[in-house]
């Protein structure tokens, strides 16, 4: 397991070097500006859209430090050749991946972690500045707990993204598994529409397809419980559960799955 | 126990994306190193060298044979506790500092922080890389970046070391340290398993080459028993004027003025240069340096092949 950690702490520092966390300057840019422009523009649901659009940027940006830095773990590597020098090291190949996964779920989670101190600031300063009776209208309040529940599977949502792109780069180059991550992620939030296209076509067969489709593809709008949260509508701890259990079959899959293609693959 | 031992390695690449059809890469290499020893793995462009060095670090799997390093399938990881490897043209992380690559990849070996850290210091003194160790890798030169990469080859102490093509892009005074580098670590008792396409490179340190060419191994023993021809001599002097040259060296191919008074001599093979030097020494001349003009590893191929393929047609003219 040493392997596995001094890649996961490598995997960080790098991501770290490679300066990934700009992008939280660009998010705190963003969140405050919005939250100002919002401020001017609505009347009374300020609160309401600075929670979607905080709880929206984290998984936008989220989404693309997962794929760009997810396809870049192996597929980048191997087309720099630096994964030859780890390969003839006394690691095992199922052990780079395993390292470059957790290195990167933590670069994710550190990530996270400050945008959602970001989010929390405009809305706890939302909270402070205005009056007792404007916060009477609220549904929920600024600064609510409830939120992290949302925060949370936004971020095991990004897990499973990341080992779909780790998965696609250890057979693919970069581009191809950039594509076909996005296809996947943006094909995962239209699951349930899938599953119930048997019910308005006319077509036993196109109907099944679909259906067993449903099944394989990942099922990323389970993860999306914004909406609820903003309406102050309760997300039971038994969803909460369910999802994540679902995630993390998902997760151990794709994860044994992209060790057994690295393990068995040519490194030309 | 030989240090490596390659069995009929063979390996096949499919080319080809519609109708992938097999390529042969390495064709049934049988060769051994014994411990200790300097093997120069030589062979032109494309002639299966790094498909051999990835071979016998399992970056690429056999189509049939198989390889041993210290009497182990190359597959075992506890052989790779044993040897060391840089790669070809190596590239490494530009955000980190040599120092810090260094320290990873000791990790990898499972040393502690401590000793990873006293493993990186020593190896980067002694490959010469002094303050800069704490730069970025990206603000490195070719000759600095290859340092490295032996340093990294060194990081576990390895009883076996393999490098690809170690002296590539490097300039004159780059492939001397890299030389004499190499024959310190034979010194230690190491055993070397080294790539190159320059024959200099071979002469200069090995103990043994083999020599490739389309995947096959088509010769290999001391450079001096491969029967590798003598096609001249360049010698360079100064002291002596061009017309007094021309007279005492009668049988030179070609004299050039090069500058400062220093002329190069061409000499043919047959030539015996020691009786030239005596000759212009005696007139006052100073010997600047004598350098053989050998047949080239492309020449000694095409050689091999077409006496190969005589031997083949007489044979079956015989039949």
């Amino acid at each position: 397991m040493s392997a596995v950690k001094a890649i996961a702490v490598h995997v960080f520092r790098e991501s770290v070097r490679d300066r990934v966390f700009y992008n939280l300057v660009l998010f705190a840019f963003f969140m405050i500006s919005a939250s100002y422009s919002v401020g001017l523009l609505s009347a009374g649901q300020e609160v309401k859209i600075i929670k979607d659009l905080g709880l929206g940027a984290t998984s936008a940006f989220g989404l693309f430090i997962a794929v760009f830095l997810g396809i870049g773990l192996v597929s980048k590597e191997v087309e720099r050749r630096s994964l030859y020098t780890i390969l003839s090291k006394p690691v095992h190949r199922h052990e780079v991946v395993l390292g470059k996964y957790v290195g990167l779920v933590l670069t994710l989670a550190v990530n996270l972690a400050v945008m959602v101190v970001a989010v929390y600031g405009v809305l706890g300063y939302i909270s402070v500045t205005e009056s007792e009776e404007f916060k009477r209208g609220w549904e929920a309040p600024a600064v609510d707990p409830a939120m992290l529940t949302a925060f949370f599977l936004i971020f095991v949502q990004l897990m499973l993204v990341t080992v779909i792109a780790l998965f696609f780069s250890t057979f693919s180059s970069s581009i191809v598994a950039a594509g076909l991550t996005f296809g996947l992620y943006i094909v995962g939030h239209f699951n349930a529409e899938l599953r119930a296209l048997q019910d308005v076509v006319d077509a036993p067969i196109a109907g099944f397809v679909a259906t067993a489709l449903s099944y394989v593809l990942p099922d990323l709008a389970a993860f999306d419980v914004s909406a609820d949260v903003v309406h102050a509508q309760p997300v039971t701890v038994g969803y909460v559960l369910l999802t994540v259990a679902y995630a993390f079959v998902y997760i151990g899959a794709l994860l044994v799955a992209a060790m057994a293609v690295f393990s068995r693959r040519d490194f030309t | 126990m030989h240090a490596v031992r390659l069995r009929e390695l063979t390996k096949d690449f499919r080319v080809g994306f519609w109708r992938p059809r097999p390529r042969r890469a390495i064709d049934e290499v049988t060769l051994d190193v014994a411990s200790g020893e300097i093997l120069g793995y030589l062979g032109p462009n494309g002639s299966g060298k790094t498909t051999t060095m990835k071979l016998l670090m399992q970056l690429i799997y056999p189509t049939s044979g198989s390889a041993e390093i210290l009497g182990r399938p190359v597959g075992d990881i506890d052989v790779r506790r044993r040897l060391g490897f840089l790669p070809e043209s190596p590239y490494f992380y530009d955000n980190l500092t040599a120092q810090e690559l260094l320290r990873y990849y000791a990790r990898l070996f499972g040393y502690d922080r401590h000793e990873a850290e006293r493993r990186a210091d020593s190896l980067l003194d002694r490959v010469g890389i002094g303050d800069e160790r704490r730069l970025h890798l990206r603000k490195y030169s070719k000759g600095m970046l290859q340092r490295v990469g032996i340093a990294q080859a060194l990081v576990n102490d390895p009883e076996v070391v393999f490098l690809d093509e170690p002296m590539e892009g490097l300039d004159p005074l780059g492939r001397r340290d890299i030389r004499h580098l190499l024959l310190s670590l034979r010194d230690e008792g190491r055993t070397l398993f080294f790539s190159s396409h320059i024959l200099s490179d071979a002469e200069a340190i090995c103990s043994r080459v083999a020599i490739l060419s389309h995947g096959r191994l088509i010769a290999s023993g001391r450079l001096s028993e491969l029967g590798l021809r003598v096609r001249g001599w360049e010698l360079a002097v100064t002291g002596i004027a061009e017309n007094q040259v021309s007279r005492l060296v009668p049988a030179a191919d070609s004299i050039r003025y090069i500058a400062d008074g220093r002329h190069v001599i061409e000499l043919p093979a047959e030539c015996t240069p020691e009786a030239v030097i005596a000759t212009l020494v005696g007139s006052g001349a100073r010997i600047l340096s004598l350098n053989p003009h050998h047949e080239t590893l492309e020449e000694f191929f095409v050689d091999q092949v077409t006496r190969q393929r005589e031997q083949d047609g007489g044979r079956r003219a015989s039949v």
